[in-house]
């Protein structure tokens, strides 16, 4: 039996920016927030570096350098406007999450902590700034904790493991959403004036990622579905430091602490591709040479990854080297202490499933399918826009990893993800109650739960020739393979077809199990359709964009040409399986594109 | 190397009661737990139904039991567990809803109850800016502040499989982590909900929470803290 239930707002998804979004929406109208995880599994909780705000509480610092530092490491892709916005609202937003408890790492004097993070600069001397706020290295898990406790506090209405299958558009208008029940295996319509989508990325697309299973890319796939387009999917951040073939995150705060990369033969091979800032250059720019060092021979013992060293020794040797000092002036230089306490997490990670003790060894790691820059279109207010004039979608909204503003443009620099939720999670939420004040329902359609019933029998019912598991895992190889770090037009080539293979393999999947409490399988199955359309959509982004720019490396056009490509790219999707391409102008305010340098 | 597993079945549809299924399979010394039961879902038994996301330790969602002791099953690798005789089960002491999934509303409405967020009506700084604390406090609280909402810890402690009402070393750890923050102003509030014969007194001190911890919060000693609030009237 179908349940119905009406909101004004429904938030889709439990995380970072989706509980901003349900706490800001809440205060001025009824909002519901529905997430396929309890929100504290949510993967905000996997966060670790800091969140960035010019605060200042250890050096000089202003928003300008830090929109700046975006604009830049964004490749010039990122929108100028959005950026100011955003990091203007930096300040503000972290003194907001410190009042409502979240347990910041403190300097002597009390204040915030904040260390040195990739592509974070004085403007004036082009050395690091100590800009990320940071708790401990489980940053993302604190503000998961504190958003959480907050929502709980404020009474916030939550359908836990509710999965969202359908977004309902009526006269061109958001209508609502409609979920599975995990626990029941029932259908549920969720009438409303406005939905906000906080689903979260997908880097589940690739063989060795970071991400969690959760990150399936819901949010843009069903969007898609519904014939709007997706930004910029062709830019996805591999992060240098995953822990070797498990891809787990070690955070690029212990570069911020004083790690550095060593090759084969002990060289600091930063040096030679970042002469400035070296190990604390940008994740792209540093996953490149990662990979052209292991190109050259120079990987750990021949093998295909490399190190990052934090041994007190090795830090100390570097600091020395590079005259770095703490705030005081004093020399930095480390102890075994010092490091397990700034890197707890990360040092049991490394025990668990390495074997490794960063304070007495190296850690090994490779680069790690981490980020999405793309996703859902949005403006500066959240709000979904179609085109290249700024149509907005009345009543739908979108924000944290799975929309584009552009604030990340072509990549991302650490420690803008965190900020990215809380500033535009929480404009969603306010601008979404305010159109929604003005606004009425829309009628649903006589069958709300067509479509979502359509996507479940196909399942149910395909011929059962073809298994989930191991299309999942071609898809993970061809995409690892030819639509990574590098990419070239044959490898592209040779990755749209498998993956249109993938998905016409895909149409004779049938679903083991078949009942209704709790079915995984189907779950799984259903995300797995998501992640071949967006495989789909990202590799024929990145097979027309002939340039190279932030994360997106082509080995053939190796050079940014801004005369033909300064511009997002926006991709839809047919249900015939074709993208369709087209562009739209970067907004550039106070910063023309330069040559990027570190 | 070849491991042998039982897992724990049932389904409220298709079982009367619950089972155990034997599988057999090929892994490395090095794969997590969770890796297996992923490899069997693919390849072998697609109906096998567990909770799982970040697959490291950190989002607390595949918590069970793995010959007979509460982990994660993403942080447990076969070679830890010395045997390739792995039986697999739910959590014990939360109702199971199907297969290795246990109903955690018990677990998060103990959680709910204890006021688990910042309570402080008092004006903010007059900067605007961030209250200030101490390192030395904020070391105070920072073992509580690892808490992921694992339950691996309530489902450990034997008065909490003896009687669900108690509220569980999660929700007194989670208590604890306001009570002695520096910046917190509702420790009485908690205080008196956890002065109950269902709140921290059920505790018996098994340390059967401290030894599940993923986290390594040290739970007997954070509840023996709120006892000792309790009972001296001062927050220590």
């Amino acid at each position: 039996m179908t349940q119905n239930h009406q909101f004004d707002i429904i938030v889709v998804g439990g995380g970072g920016a989706g509980l901003m979004a349900a706490m800001n929406a809440s205060q001025g109208a009824k909002t519901a927030v529905l997430s396929k995880l309890y929100p504290s599994r949510s993967h905000t909780g996997a966060a670790q570096g800091g969140v960035g705000a010019a605060l200042g509480n250890l050096e000089e610092d202003h928003p300008e350098w830090h929109t700046y530092d975006t604009v830049k490491g964004s490749d010039y892709m990122g929108d100028q406007d959005a950026i100011e916005f955003m990091c203007e609202e930096a300040v503000q937003a972290v003194y907001d999450l410190e009042h409502m408890g979240l347990p910041f790492s403190r300097t002597p004097e009390g204040r915030i902590a904040q260390r040195p993070f990739g592509g974070h600069t004085n403007n004036i001397t082009g050395k690091p700034v100590r800009r990320s706020c940071y708790a401990a290295d489980r940053t993302g898990h604190m503000i998961l904790q504190t958003l959480y406790q907050q929502c709980i506090k404020n009474q916030i209405n939550f359908f836990d493991e509710f999965q969202v299958i359908d977004l309902l558009m009526v006269n061109g208008a958001a209508a609502g959403v409609v979920a599975v029940e995990l626990a029941t295996g029932e259908l549920h319509v969720f009438h409303s004036k406005a939905v906000i989508i906080a689903t979260g990325g997908h880097g589940r697309i690739w063989e060795i990622t970071s991400n969690a299973y959760a990150y399936s890319g819901d949010g843009i796939a069903i969007t898609l579905r519904r014939g709007l387009p997706a930004e910029d999917m062709e830019f996805f951040q591999f992060h240098p430091t995953g822990i070797l073939k498990l891809g787990i995150l070690i955070t690029e705060a212990v570069r911020g602490e004083g790690g550095v990369m060593i090759n084969n033969l002990g060289e600091r091979f930063m040096e030679k591709y970042a002469p400035r800032v070296k190990d604390l250059a940008s994740r792209d720019v540093v996953s490149r040479a990662m990979y052209l060092e292991i190109r050259d021979g120079k990987g750990i013992n021949g093998q295909r990854y490399l190190y990052v060293d934090v041994r007190p020794e090795t830090v100390n040797k570097y600091a020395e080297l590079d005259g770095r000092t703490r705030p005081d002036g004093t020399p930095y230089r480390v102890t075994s202490q010092e490091i397990l306490s700034k890197i707890p997490d990360i040092t049991d990670f490394c025990k668990t499933y390495l074997g490794v003790d960063p304070a007495t060894q190296p850690i090994p790691v490779q680069p790690t399918a981490h980020y999405a820059m793309g996703g859902i279109p949005t403006d500066k207010y959240g709000r979904v826009v179609i085109d290249d004039h700024g149509t907005v979608v009345p009543g739908l909204y979108a924000a944290g990893e799975c929309a584009c503003v552009s604030v990340h443009g072509a990549n991302r620099l650490g420690t803008n993800s965190l900020l990215d939720l809380i500033v535009f999670g929480k404009h969603a939420g306010l601008n979404a109650a305010e159109y929604v004040n003005g606004a009425s329902f829309q009628p649903l359609p006589a069958d709300p739960t067509d479509f979502t019933r359509q996507q479940i029998d196909r399942l149910l019912q395909g011929d059962g020739t073809q298994k989930p598991a191991v299309i999942g895992k071609e898809m993970r190889a061809v995409m690892f393979d030819d639509v990574g770090v590098f990419r070239t037009h044959e490898g592209l080539e040779r990755a749209i077809e498998k993956v249109q293979e993938l998905r016409e393999r895909y149409r004779h999947v049938k679903v083991v199990d078949r009942t209704k409490v709790f079915n995984m399988d189907l779950l799984n199955a259903w995300e797995l359709g998501n992640l071949l359309d967006l495989a789909l959509v990202t590799a024929v982004s990145a097979q027309a964009r002939t340039e190279s720019r932030g994360a997106h490396a082509r080995e053939d056009f190796p050079s940014r040409d801004d005369a033909n490509w300064l511009k997002h790219t926006l991709a839809c999707l047919t249900p015939s399986g074709e993208v369709s391409l087209s562009y739209k102008p970067v907004t550039i305010t106070k910063y023309t594109p330069q040559i990027r340098t570190y | 190397m070849q491991i042998n597993l039982k897992i724990f079945r049932y389904n409220p549809e298709t079982d009367d009661r619950p089972h155990y299924d034997d599988y057999t399979l090929d892994v490395d010394p090095t794969d997590r737990v969770l890796d297996i039961l992923e490899q069997i879902r693919g390849y072998q038994d697609e109906t096998l139904a567990f909770r799982r996301s970040c697959a490291h330790g950190v989002c607390g969602s595949d918590a069970m039991r793995i010959n007979g002791r509460n982990a994660l099953a993403c942080k447990v690798l076969v070679k830890d567990l010395k045997t390739t005789a792995i039986t697999i089960e739910p959590l014990l002491g939360l109702p199971v809803q199907r297969d290795l999934i246990v109903d955690m509303e018990p677990f998060f409405d103990q959680y709910r109850r204890v006021l688990p967020y910042l309570i402080n009506d008092e004006p903010l700084p007059a900067d605007g800016k961030e209250r200030l604390q101490s390192p030395e406090d904020q070391a105070r609280f920072e073992g509580s502040t690892r808490c992921i909402l694992c339950a691996a810890c309530t489902t450990a402690c034997p008065p909490f499989w003896a009687n669900q009402k108690y509220v569980g070393p999660a929700a007194i750890v989670q208590a604890h982590r306001f009570i002695f923050d520096s910046r917190d102003r509702g420790a009485a509030r908690r205080l008196e909900i956890l002065n109950d014969r269902e709140g921290v007194w059920r505790c018996r001190t098994a340390f059967n929470c401290t030894e599940a911890c993923p986290r390594e919060i040290k739970i007997t000693e954070a509840i023996a803290e709120v006892k000792r609030a309790l009972s001296s009237g001062k927050l220590v």
